[in-house]
């Protein structure tokens, strides 16, 4: 059987294209002067000059950082601990914590939106600050970013040497100097790329958000949506690119900080 | 015999039971418990709320009924109505259709990829990941521009005789299929590159070696072993398919009804709480019962390999 054909290779071309190509419509068409339609009106940059002037997609776009900064401050702390907890520890349950763990992964992000919009509506009733917004809206995200936080440190942890931890308490170090100067620093890069992940799941979240955000809280992807609702404004185009751009930047820093298979500086 | 291995040492420290239990609740504690309050207990509200009454506007009250559940196989207060089963059929329907064309479109990519040497290989594949990485939201919107009636894409259909002149390809169900396939298509081949990673080459040229045809050692020794990364694939694309939201909202026009945009009716418009409930249950029951099987199926997998 031959492995690589001429077919093989034009069909593979053309999915990558199919892939991309609503990536680069979008980014071609916030250079496209036409206000309305999809023809091809001449090239110009008046509409990143356009969202710089929208106080509303500002607004937005402040919110949306926020948001991002604030859940991955919380879930990167949280899930953290959690993978070094499960990585080290035992405890009786541990298997069915484990498996609990993953279900924000599975379940569909519209369901998880409902269940947090009843939880806070009732939570309401006797605690005013659950009032849906930025901090209705952080509460949600930590739940979505946790889990994926935890996989990715856990498997950094799983790849670390127990023989180096083990040769820090031989040289006299205690269980807490072991874990600040030899544990900590060689988690780093699975932490760094923990956030990274969680930091780029609160961007480009738009359910979870749609249903627990306020009047006043508008994310970027939110605004994108009954924007795209309402019949597209060439405005739009120019902010997703910038949207995308930031996705992107992201991925790409967490791809740079993802743990190699095997630590370089040590002889393995 | 876990009490002999209470005392074993583990990275340069002897822990006692207890110990374990300290640690883990200081480590574990925070992050099982926010699980617990944001994620745990809401889902549990949710599902018994779907087993209270609408109020007259729209509050949720007593008595506890099945009320919801007979009007989502049928059974309304007006007779029976097929409007829900038919919505869940439908929904079943997209979700069944994304897969087989993220089959039919994944696997010819998963080979490719499989198929190239060392460096490449990692390029290729970090291509297929990075648009997932990029908002949903702005790449389904997208779609509405390339299909637009006076974009290429409409007007090579129409030239091709593939569609009448003059018709346009969003919204519609064309739309919906290519906005799904397209966001769906990466979680096909990431398993299935998976399995034809780790593909044994031999088993298939000895195939070919004892007068198989293509299509033969491609059905027979190829494809076996691709089988765990195609349940896999399947069961990533069909699941979240089923539930998606955006993707036949934007480009399907506003006439078909969905099991995501059903929920969101019911939280939205209609205000009826208690029937979102049960629907989002329904919903949740069928990921669950996707999740369990395949589980089921690696474990068997497992113990006769």
């Amino acid at each position: 059987m031959k492995r690589r054909s001429l077919p093989l290779w034009f069909t593979s071309a053309v999915l990558y294209l199919f892939l991309y190509a609503p990536i680069a419509v979008v980014v071609l068409y916030s250079f496209n002067a036409a206000r309305f339609g999809a023809g091809w009106k001449g090239f110009t940059t008046k509409w990143y000059g356009a969202l710089l002037a929208d106080s509303q997609a500002l607004a937005a776009a402040k919110t949306t950082l926020l948001l991002a900064v604030f859940s991955t401050a919380i879930s990167t702390t949280l899930g953290t601990l959690l993978a070094y907890g499960l990585a080290r520890y035992r405890f009786s349950g541990k298997k069915i914590a484990e498996q609990f763990l993953y279900l924000p992964v599975f379940v569909p992000d519209i369901v998880m939106a409902i269940a947090l919009l009843l939880f806070f509506a009732w939570l309401r009733r006797w605690l005013e600050f659950f009032e849906l917004g930025l901090f209705t809206m952080v509460l949600a995200h930590v739940t979505f970013q946790i889990p994926f936080v935890c996989i990715v440190v856990r498997s950094r942890l799983a790849e670390l040497d127990p023989t180096i931890e083990e040769a820090a308490r031989d040289l006299g170090a205690n269980a807490w100097q072991t874990f600040r100067h030899v544990t900590l620093p060689m988690m780093v890069p699975g932490v760094v790329a923990g956030a990274l992940l969680a930091f780029t799941l609160s961007l480009d979240d738009f359910i979870v958000s749609f249903f627990t955000s306020g009047p006043g809280s508008t994310t970027l992807p939110i605004l994108i949506y009954s924007s795209v609702k309402r019949g597209v404004t060439p405005d739009i185009n120019a902010l997703s690119t910038l949207l995308l751009l930031a996705s992107i930047v992201g991925t790409i820093s967490v791809m740079l900080f993802q743990p190699a298979k095997t630590p370089k500086n040590l002889p393995s | 015999m876990p009490g002999n291995r209470d005392n074993e040492v583990q990275f340069g420290e002897t822990l006692t039971r207890r110990g374990h239990l300290v640690r883990s609740a200081i480590t574990s504690g925070p992050g099982l418990l926010w699980l617990t309050l944001f994620l745990l207990v809401p889902l549990l509200a949710m599902v018994g709320i779907s087993f209270l009454t609408r109020g007259m506007y729209g509050q949720i009250q007593w008595p506890p009924t099945l009320e919801n559940y007979r009007r989502l196989i049928g059974f309304g207060s007006f007779g029976f109505d097929p409007l829900y089963p038919f919505l869940f059929l439908r929904s079943l329907g997209l979700g069944a259709l994304t897969t087989v064309l993220s089959v039919l479109a994944g696997f010819p990519l998963a080979f490719f990829v499989a198929t190239l040497p060392g460096r490449l290989k990692t390029v290729a594949v970090t291509l297929v990941v990075v648009p997932l990485w990029t908002n949903l939201l702005v790449r389904t919107y997208a779609w509405q521009i390339l299909l637009a009636p006076e974009g290429w894409l409409s007007q090579l259909a129409a030239t091709l005789r593939m569609v009448p002149p003059g018709t346009p390809l969003y919204p519609g169900p064309f739309a919906v299929a290519l906005g799904m396939l397209c966001d769906f298509l990466p979680f096909m081949v990431l398993p299935l590159y998976a399995s034809l990673e780790k593909l044994d080459w031999s088993i298939v040229d000895a195939a070919a070696d004892l007068g198989a045809s293509p299509v033969q050692s491609l059905w027979h020794a190829l494809l076996p072993q691709v089988r765990p990364g195609l349940i896999a694939g399947s069961l990533l694309v069909f699941l979240p398919a089923t539930a998606q939201f955006v993707i036949p909202d934007l480009l399907g026009g506003a006439k078909t009804a969905l099991l995501g945009s059903a929920i969101q009716q019911q939280f939205g418009p209609s205000r009826d709480w208690p029937f979102g409930c049960a629907i989002a249950t329904s919903a949740l029951l069928l990921v669950l019962a996707g999740i369990r099987l395949h589980a089921r199926y690696r474990g068997r997998k497992g113990e006769a390999l």
